[in-house]
Formats: structure tokens, sequence, C-alpha cells
């Protein structure tokens, strides 16, 4: 493997992570969100599976892509619950806002789509790589 | 203008099902992607052309300005460009795995399914 | 609390399968605790179902719109008679299919995601049949696509790579279809609600782009559902799979199919004009006849089962080429019958298999000695197919051929009753075959059916029992239920009744 490559791809891996992470908490007022924030996520793993293997990048994921995609879900399914109680209604929305930040039950469900992002594209990432490794 | 579009998604279909017809398993799965971002293309006409502001209203206001695109069109398309990205990711791992397993992607060699519980296999034996 | 979940009865039977996917999915890493939510999902599914059912019945159609957005803009989730019937009954079958792969599910299976996906599917499923927006038809119809292409490749053979290629890539080819056909009719009448479409179809002058959109949606079901010039993906890709999903795939998928083909050819185009009908009529025919020819020569009892599942769809787009509300009523009953039926004779396949260790009945045989249970238990669902009395097919097919013959199409009768005569043949084969003969091996070795594996396929036989001996409420039933569906104005007031603002309970 190219060394530049290795080594850059630590530094880029941790530099898209955190763009990803702009762009989740970006989306509630303008272009962003979970779906976009989590694909710059996955490209980081991808990135990072690439360039150390994907064994590295699997380390780095702790869990699962699949338990993560689960989990994701969960969390979405559940942000929808709170609506249900107020408004009989599912996926209509809380929100508070603390200083000039909307925050709300939509951000949980965000955060819910970018863990399905991030598991349901690197499960396929990964099941490719690994395959080209063998 | 309509007409330029038919003619495209027009060729894009064409183009499309040519390629499902063939038997190499690539040529299949990218006549699909032809075909559905024709698909694409074809419920962006349907929604309507014109030129128009972008669906966003402006601050201070209650409603939509007049003259402002309708962002329907433009949600089907993208929710269909990701579901469709999905089954066409899925397909291709399948067809990695297919390539792999059986050593071709020409579907003329994909005869496995067909030869699990042949009528025609003779080999079993009738009312020994 | 009772009217808390009175007023969100809609919600559960899609929201617990999601649920219940997404807890399998996190516990990736725990076989057990997969199992173990799986069930408990189901159990609480079915009876979310009949708390939908039950309030279908006592109040009408339900309506609900997710996130509070007001029809027509919002998405609309709809559960009329029909639908809800529907929903019933697969969360019936999915309980069955639960506890049968507690016996057939294998470890290997699960670690390739069994319980997750088959969570997805029911998600699919139950959203395809109560959703009350064309688009988010599609949208389920996909979500159900995905999940069973991950089921049907769940032991990665050679075999089921094949199949599972077969039937991805026509299916892809029909969703891009019903795709086309969404945004022809989007394009013409500017909604993609179902109730806003009935309201807004009748008074649009008649186009092109109508037709053309009709007959697309006719072509995209078809595939879906399997009818006659389409169907050959189905036979080449069922018998691939592991006899449990094969058996959900049998009963359910392409009843999703059938189902969305009676939603549109209802609500949104009529049968009788525009020349749809000859072609229904067409493909209900060519659908019995090549079906059960097809079946006539194969030895695998998969395959005999995946031919009949096509030959079983003519007898219910029989009702739609009627269209009386007789034949409808008739359609309706049908399908749930069959739903049944035809799961259960998948169920005792894979009991076949694992008594003798083959599907191939060539191989198999002695059955009737080493288990008699298992024998009458596959006779019960068999015979019913068959359309036997007083069994529950012989109603099913009583109520569809009496409609044919009461309005104009007595050949299609004549030709359901053929029909009807060579299902005899390929069942009495299985019986002949697997039960009666002696068993072609010198040494016997026939294992034990496990009580898992026969407790679901007795509790199927037991409901199609008790519609055969009893089928006055179910055919009351299909009536009121064809009534709804045949008069659209009833559901267009339920959906547009839905009140405006979320929060404002009655």
């Amino acid at each position: 493997m190219q060394i530049i490559f290795a080594t850059m791809s630590r530094l880029f891996f941790v530099l898209m992570i955190g763009v990803s992470l702009f762009m989740l908490f970006r989306g509630h007022n303008e272009p962003g969100g979970g779906f976009i924030g989590g694909l710059i996520a996955a490209l980081g793993f991808a990135l990072l599976a690439m360039a150390r293997g994907v064994e590295t990048a699997r380390r780095a994921l702790v869990v699962h892509p699949v338990a993560l995609m689960g989990s994701g879900l969960l969390l979405a399914f559940v942000s929808g619950l709170p609506g249900l109680l107020s408004d009989r209604s599912f996926l209509t929305h809380w929100w508070t806002e603390i200083g000039s930040t909307h925050l709300g039950t939509a951000t949980t469900f965000d955060i819910g789509v970018y863990c399905v992002v991030v598991g349901g594209v690197l499960c396929l990432v990964f099941r490719l790589y690994e395959g080209i490794e063998q | 203008m309509n007409l330029v579009y038919a003619f495209a998604i027009a060729a894009q279909m064409g183009c499309g099902v040519y390629l499902l017809l063939s038997r190499h398993g690539m040529r299949i799965l990218i006549g699909i992607v032809l075909l559905s971002t024709a698909t694409n293309l074809l419920i962006f006409v349907a929604g309507g052309l014109r030129f128009t502001a972008p669906p966003v209203i402006e601050p201070g206001l209650q409603v939509l300005a007049a003259e402002t695109a309708n962002a329907l069109p433009q949600a089907l398309i993208l929710t269909a460009i990701v579901i469709g990205f999905a089954l066409v990711s899925f397909a291709a791992a399948l067809m990695l795995k297919t390539y792999r397993s059986v050593g071709s992607v020409l579907t003329s060699d994909h005869v496995d399914a067909e030869a699990l519980g042949s009528p025609f296999d003779r080999e079993a034996p009738r009312n020994a | 609390m009772p009217e808390f979940m009175n007023d969100t009865a809609l919600l559960w039977p899609l929201a617990i399968p999601l649920a219940t996917a997404a807890i399998c999915a996190a516990a990736w890493a725990y076989p057990r605790a997969q199992q173990g939510a799986s069930l408990a999902g189901l159990v609480l599914t079915l009876a979310a179902s009949l708390l939908l059912l039950d309030s279908v019945m006592s109040q009408g159609i339900v309506t609900k719109q997710f996130g509070g957005w007001a029809p027509p803009f919002g998405i609309s989730f709809v559960a009329d008679r029909f639908s809800a019937a529907m929903v019933v009954i697969s969360s019936v079958l999915a309980l069955a299919a639960g506890i049968f792969a507690i016996a057939d599910v294998r470890r290997r299976q699960v670690k390739a995601g069994f319980y997750p996906l088959f969570q997805g599917l029911m998600v699919g499923v139950n959203g395809a049949f109560l959703t009350g927006d064309i688009f988010n038809l599609y949208v389920w119809f996909e979500v159900m696509l995905i999940a069973t292409l991950g089921l049907i490749t769940l032991d990665r053979t050679r075999a089921q790579l094949d199949g599972a290629i077969k039937y991805a890539v026509l299916n892809l080819f029909s969703t891009i279809l019903f795709l086309m056909a969404i945004g022809l009719l989007y394009g013409v009448t500017g909604t993609l609600n179902m109730a806003d479409l009935a309201r807004v179809l009748p008074q649009t002058e008649g186009s092109v782009a109508l037709t053309v959109s009709a007959m697309l949606f006719l072509l995209a079901f078809g595939i879906k559902a399997g009818f006659f010039p389409l169907f050959f993906w189905l036979p080449a890709s069922y018998h691939t799979a592991t006899i449990i999903v094969s058996a959900v795939f049998a009963g359910l998928l392409t009843k999703v199919g059938v189902y969305a083909c009676f939603r549109v050819f209802t609500l949104l185009f009529e049968v009788n004009d525009g020349g749809i009908r000859p072609i229904v009529a067409f493909f209900a025919a060519g659908t019995m006849l090549f079906g059960v020819f097809g079946a006539a020569i194969q030895w695998d009892i998969r395959r005999i089962l995946s031919f009949h599942i096509i030959s079983q769809i003519g007898y219910i787009m029989l009702g739609l080429a009627i269209a009386t509300p007789l034949a409808m009523a008739g359609a309706v009953f049908y399908i749930i019958h069959h739903i049944v039926v035809k799961a259960n004779l998948f169920f005792v396949a894979g009991a076949i298999h694992r008594a003798t260790g083959t599907y191939d009945l060539r191989k198999a045989g002695g059955l009737m000695k080493s288990s008699p249970l298992l024998a009458v238990l596959f006779l019960i669902p068999a015979l019913s197919l068959a359309g036997i009395p007083p069994l529950s097919g012989f109603w099913a097919k009583f109520m569809v051929i009496d409609a044919s013959f009461r309005g104009d199409m007595a050949w299609i009768g004549a030709l359901a009753l053929f029909v009807g005569l060579l299902t005899v043949f390929s069942m009495s084969k299985i019986w002949i075959e697997a039960f009666w003969k002696t068993s072609p091996r010198k040494v016997a070795r026939v294992r034990a059916v496990p009580v898992a594996m026969l407790v679901p396929i007795a509790a199927l036989g037991l409901i199609t029992l008790a519609i055969g001996f009893n089928p006055e409420p179910l055919v009351a039933f299909a009536n009121v239920a064809a009534a709804t569906m045949t008069d659209p104005a009833e559901f267009i007031a339920a959906v547009f009744a839905e009140r405006q603002i979320a929060g404002a309970t009655p």
C-alpha cells in the first residue's frame, strides 16, 4: 500500500467524520442533513478500509454495520413517538429553542438516519472490499 | 422544449431496453440504471417545465411567492434516486457474488436454479 | 388508553414490525435475542392488526396522516375492510412462519440476517396494504424488494444466487414501469393521493398519457403478481429459497401485487371502460391455464407449488375481470383463503423435506405409514386448494365461478372448472408419491417432524377448516368489502374528513 495514501487516510478520515457531523447538525435550516452526513461519514470509513484494510475500518466503527443500522432505525422510530403522545400523530415533531438554534425530536430522527446510512453503505462496502482483499 | 426531452427520454430508454436484452450480467445492470434515470427524467418533465423561482418562502412572508417551481417532482425523483441507488448497488453486489461462485456473468451460464429439482433429470429413480 | 389505541390503530401494524426489525438488527450478535424479539414482535403485530380490523368493522374506513399534514399534501394511510383483512391474514401467516422458524432456521441463516430481513419484509407488506398514496406504495414495494432479495439469498448457494438475479432484474424492471406510470399519472392529474386521484380522475378528460399510465400499472403489477405472459421469474426463483422464505413469499408477495392491482383498478381506473377488461380476462385465463400446465410436469414439490401460485392468481384476477360486486367479493374471499392454504402447503413441503430428506417426489415416499398426522395435515390444504367441498377453496371457487356465469363470461368459468380438475391431479400426485407409495430407498430413514413445524401447519389447517365449515361470516365480510371497493365515494370521504389540524382530538 502506498505510504502517502496510508498516512493521509487517517487525517482525511478524521476530517470527513468532522465534516459529516457538521453536515448532520447544519441540516435543520440549511442544506445538509442526516442522509448527506451519513454518506460522507461512510466515505470516510470506506477510505480507511481502502488504505489500511477492512479490519482496521471495522475496528474504527466499533459496532457491526448492521447493528449500527438497526440502532439508527430504532432511534428514528423512537423520535416519532413523542408526537404520538401530544398530537396522536406519528412523526409530528417537538421543538425547543436554545438561543438561536432549533432543537427537537427531528434532530434525533436525523441522527437515526445518519446511523442507518453509515451502517447500510458500509455493510455493502466492507463486503465488496473483503472480496477484493481475498 | 418538451419534444427535446421526449426524444432524450426515448433514446435513453431505448438504450436501456437494448442493454437489458443482453446476456451479459453487467450490461443488464447498466440497462436497469439507464431505464431508471430515464424514468426520473420522465417524472421531471411530467411535473411541468417552466422558468420559475425556487420554492422558498422569503423572510417576512407567510406564503410562497407566485410562479415558484413545484418541489414535489424533485422530491419524488430524489426518493427514486436514493432507492434506485440502494437496489442497484445490491444487485451489483449480487452479480459480483454470482461471478465469484459461478465463474461467469453470462446469464446463459446461470443454470443452477433451473437444474434444482428439474423434471428432466433422469437419474432419479422412478418407483424403485 | 383504549381511546388512544383506537385513535392510533392504523400506526401499529406498521410500527411494530419496523421497531422489531430495528431491534433484531441492533442485536446482530445475539441470535437468541433476535428470535425472542421476532416472536414477540409477531404476536404484537397480530394483536395490533386485529385491533385495526375491529376499529374498521365498527367505524368504517380508518385514515391517518403521518406527521399531521393535511390531505392531499401529506401521506395518507387508509384502512378499509379489504386492507385490514389483508393485514390480519398476513400477520397470522407471519406468526405461523415465526413459529416454524424455531425448528427450521439454522444458525448460519440467522447470521445472514434472517430475522431483521423477515421483519423488514413484513413492514413492506403491511405498508403496501395500508398506504393511501400511490408514490408511497412504490416506496413500500422497494422496501419489500430489498428485504426479499436478502431473504432469497440467505444460504448463498449457487442456485439461490442465480434465482435471485432473475428475481431482482425482473422485479426492478417492474418497479421502473410502476414509477413511469406514477410519473405520467402525476403529469396529468397533479396529485398522488389515491383518494384525491379518485376524485380528480373521473373529471379528467381521457388522454393517451392516462391510457399508457393504466397499461403500465397493469404490466408492473402483473409482473409482481405473476400474470400469464409475465410470470416466468416466479418458478425460476421461488424454489431456490429456503422453505420458510418460500412459504412467506408464496403467501404474501404475489398477493401484494394483486392487492395493488385491485386498488388501482377500482379506485383510479374503471375496468369496464377503456378496454382494460378483455385484457384482464385474457391474462386471467392464461394465468390459470399455464400455471397449472407448468405444475403438471414437475417432480419437485416446491416447483409444483410455485406453478400453482400462478394458476391461483388467475382465479383472483378473474374476479377483477368480471368486476361485478359479486365477483369482487369472490376475489376477496379467494385471496384470504389462498394466502392461508398456499403458505401452509409450503410448510408441509418443509415438513416432508425434514422427514424424508428430499423435495423430489421420485425419491420420497412412505410418509403415510411413518407420519400419518402429517398426511392428514397435508390433505386439508391440498384438497382445499383443489376446491373439494366443504373446504375453504370450494367456497372461494364457487363464488368466483358463480359470478362468471352470472356475468357474461361463461367461457372463463368453464376454464376455471377445468383448471380445478388439473389442480386435483397435481395434489394427488404429491399425495401418491410422497405419502402412499413405499419409500424407494432400501433403508428407510424417516426423521421425526418437530412440533414447532406441526403447530403452524395445524393452526393454518384449522383456519382452512373453520372457513370451510362456516363460510357465512367471511362471505358477508367479503361482500361488504367489495361494496366499499367498488364505490370510491366512501373512500374519498373518509380521507378528506380526517381532521385538518393534528391534535384536535374529538
